[in-house]
């Protein structure tokens, strides 16, 4: 105890740090590919791409953060198995930013498609199995995150694969596709606007206060969706029929109806990033902060302060100003096989897929979950080539990234350990 | 740092654009046929090499495309059609400029003097069968709205017609082939044999063109069908 009296000023200090770190790399690098699909598109500048992921990563952060940050913050470790010696949980998390911060810089440079969630919890797993136990750790816990890791690109692929289809059935495949865009152009923003604001204000947004009912959620998400689908309708109503691009079937004209719902998905994808993957900058960070303000004590009905929240937007927002422009320019010319459609469809699949998550508090790979869409979209004989070998790559680097992160993190809990006390 | 995004690259480069862009070459190349025939007739030795040499070079040129495409095909990739089908459209498209040059070869290497009476017919036949070659590549560039479409729909619909409308042209140039193989007979005996054996292996070779056309078309049906 008398270590966190001492030195809970620090403590409190390095946790803004290192989550500042964590947060800076996950805008620099997650948030890019994120916002890939809209920029490789052709939809939005990598300026507009920067703009809206300022805006909307630090909203979805701040609205629908709250409970993926609770899990990484006491969902992983049984608060039981330290509760006579919460200075372990502080070196420990402080541990675990820096390694999963570490690793994250390190991967990035080699160019492997490492995940920040996989990191962080990893890097969680891996202090508490190696300096507190094997007991501490909630397997319970574990087990759901790992299932949700196969189970979220699935779905995010289904749900890509069914709006690809009825984007061909409602669209494509009609007699003037070009008009059939412009009438159903504004149902598609609709759904944008309102699956994402449902499933963020079903489960209440207690930490700002707000808690609907079901029905009451259902009504505010259909005027939210009407309101960005009016939006949406001038958008799109401003698009002409491009004769010299266009062969028989206006398909190019049908893509440049698209383009401007690709700017309503790009903010739901960044909403949704910024309410699941903030959590692993600033869940660490809150549980120390948590330790060390209430004095060790462990709290497990102290909240998050809001503070800690905004801090994780602005670091992301630090990250992608800094670095991820630079990341999102070079992929901007890497997805030109995504035309709007196709994009239109696996970012908004990838964004639901995500947002369900968070709300459910599962911290979820958003990388993984917008490969699976983008698969959803190759199933539906949508994209030209799908190259199988990178998803074998993504699913290894998840088997590196857990023990990695893992023995990176134990490496400097012992560190911090042997320092302080 | 190097850009890990793993949606960048799970998007492998699409072999259709290669696909057309093959056919393009492949078309270019027969196109150049006609020419040969007319520097023929016309007796003029310098221009049918001239055209002799185009044709090898689109030859060499569609070539150099197939070696490219299947080599950046890897087994890996997850394509909306079936990898045979793809395989085999693009040996199809190629063998058009094979035998294309085949012709152009054959008649640089010998004396092909056009018999009498057949410079007419035979010039229309050459003509029909390179509309048929033009025709595949027309369906060929289909392939664009037909992923756009996701191989299904009207358009799909759309390149069935074509096919058939392939099919019918194919059927004139066997009807013209079979006529002008048929004043061939009617000659054989004031012509030299070998040179009659030549000029039934040239008409054999120009209604290939056509053939292999109509393969083309039939090929695509099967990336259409499922």
């Amino acid at each position: 105890m008398e270590i966190i009296s001492e030195w809970g000023f620090l403590f409190i200090g390095m946790a803004v740090v290192f989550g500042l770190y964590m947060s800076w790399g996950i805008g620099a690098n997650d948030v890019a590919n994120a916002m890939g699909m809209p920029v490789g598109s052709g939809a939005i500048t990598v300026k507009q791409a920067i703009i809206i992921a300022a805006i909307f990563e630090f909203a979805g952060a701040f609205i629908a953060g709250g409970t993926v940050t609770k899990t990484i913050r006491k969902g992983i470790i049984d608060p039981s198995s330290i509760s006579g010696s919460p200075e372990l949980l502080v070196y420990g998390m402080l541990a675990a930013l820096l390694a999963a911060g570490i690793w994250l810089m390190i991967a990035s440079t080699r160019g492997w498609p490492v995940s920040t969630t996989h990191s962080i919890v990893g890097a969680i797993v891996g202090f508490a199995v190696a300096g507190i136990g094997v007991d501490a750790v909630n397997w319970g816990k574990i087990g759901s995150i790992v299932a949700s890791w196969l189970v979220s690109p699935l779905i995010g692929g289904v749900i890509a694969l069914l709006l690809m289809l009825s984007i061909r059935k409602l669209i494509l495949n009609t007699e003037n596709p070009f008009d059939k865009a412009k009438t159903w152009g504004p149902v598609y923003i609709f759904l944008v606007g309102w699956i994402v604001s449902l499933v963020t204000m079903f489960k209440g947004l207690k930490h700002l206060k707000l808690e609907f009912t079901a029905v009451e959620s259902f009504v505010a998400a259909t005027i939210f969706g009407i309101f960005v689908a009016i939006i949406g309708k001038v958008l799109i109503n401003r698009i002409q029929v491009d004769e010299s691009a266009d062969k028989d079937y206006h398909y190019a004209s049908v893509e440049k109806a698209f383009t401007p719902m690709m700017i309503f998905t790009a903010c739901a994808m960044a909403f949704a990033h910024g309410s699941n993957d903030v959590a692993n900058g600033i869940g660490p960070m809150a549980a120390v902060v948590s330790v060390v303000q209430n004095t060790g004590d462990i709290g497990q009905k102290a909240g998050l302060p809001l503070w800690i929240l905004v801090l994780g937007g602005v670091g992301i927002v630090l990250g992608l100003a800094t670095m991820g422009y630079k990341v999102m320019q070079t992929i901007g010319t890497k997805i030109t096989e995504l035309t709007p459609t196709r994009g239109y469809c696996a970012t908004l699949a990838a964004a639901t897929t995500v947002v369900l998550a968070s709300k459910t508090g599962l911290p979820v790979s958003t990388t993984q979950i917008a490969v699976g869409a983008v698969m959803g979209v190759g199933l539906a004989r949508g994209v030209g080539a799908i190259d199988l070998r990178v998803v074998g790559n993504i699913v290894l680097s998840w088997f590196i990234t857990l023990p990695a992160g893992g023995i990176l993190a134990a490496a400097f809990f012992f560190l911090f350990k042997g320092i302080f006390s | 740092m190097r850009t890990t995004n793993p949606i960048a690259s799970l998007l492998g480069s699409s072999p259709f654009k290669p696909l057309q862009a093959h056919m393009r070459i492949v078309n270019e190349c027969v196109t150049e046929v006609p020419a040969l025939f007319d520097a023929l007739v016309a007796g003029d030795n310098t221009a049918l090499v001239e055209q002799k040499d185009k044709i090898f070079a689109k030859e060499g040129e569609a070539d150099t495309l197939k070696h490219d495409l299947r080599a950046h095909l890897p087994k890996s990739l997850f394509m909306p059609v079936d990898r045979r089908d793809l395989l085999e459209l693009l040996d199809l498209q190629d063998t058009i400029a094979n035998v294309a040059q085949d012709i152009a070869g054959l008649m640089t290497e010998r004396d092909m003097s056009v018999p009498e009476g057949m410079a007419e017919p035979l010039a229309a036949f050459v003509l029909r069968c390179i509309d048929t070659c033009n025709h595949a590549a027309t369906i060929i560039e289909e392939l664009d709205e037909l992923i756009e479409s996701g191989f299904r729909g009207r358009d799909a619909s759309r390149v069935q017609e074509m096919v058939e409308a392939l099919s019918k042209l194919e059927d004139e140039t066997d009807d013209m082939g079979i006529a002008l193989a048929q004043s061939l007979f009617a000659m054989e005996d004031d012509l030299k044999p070998v040179s009659v054996m030549f000029w039934y292996q040239m008409l054999q070779w120009i209604g290939d063109l056509a053939d292999y056309g109509e393969k083309v078309g039939d090929r695509m049906l099967l990336l259409i069908a499922r």
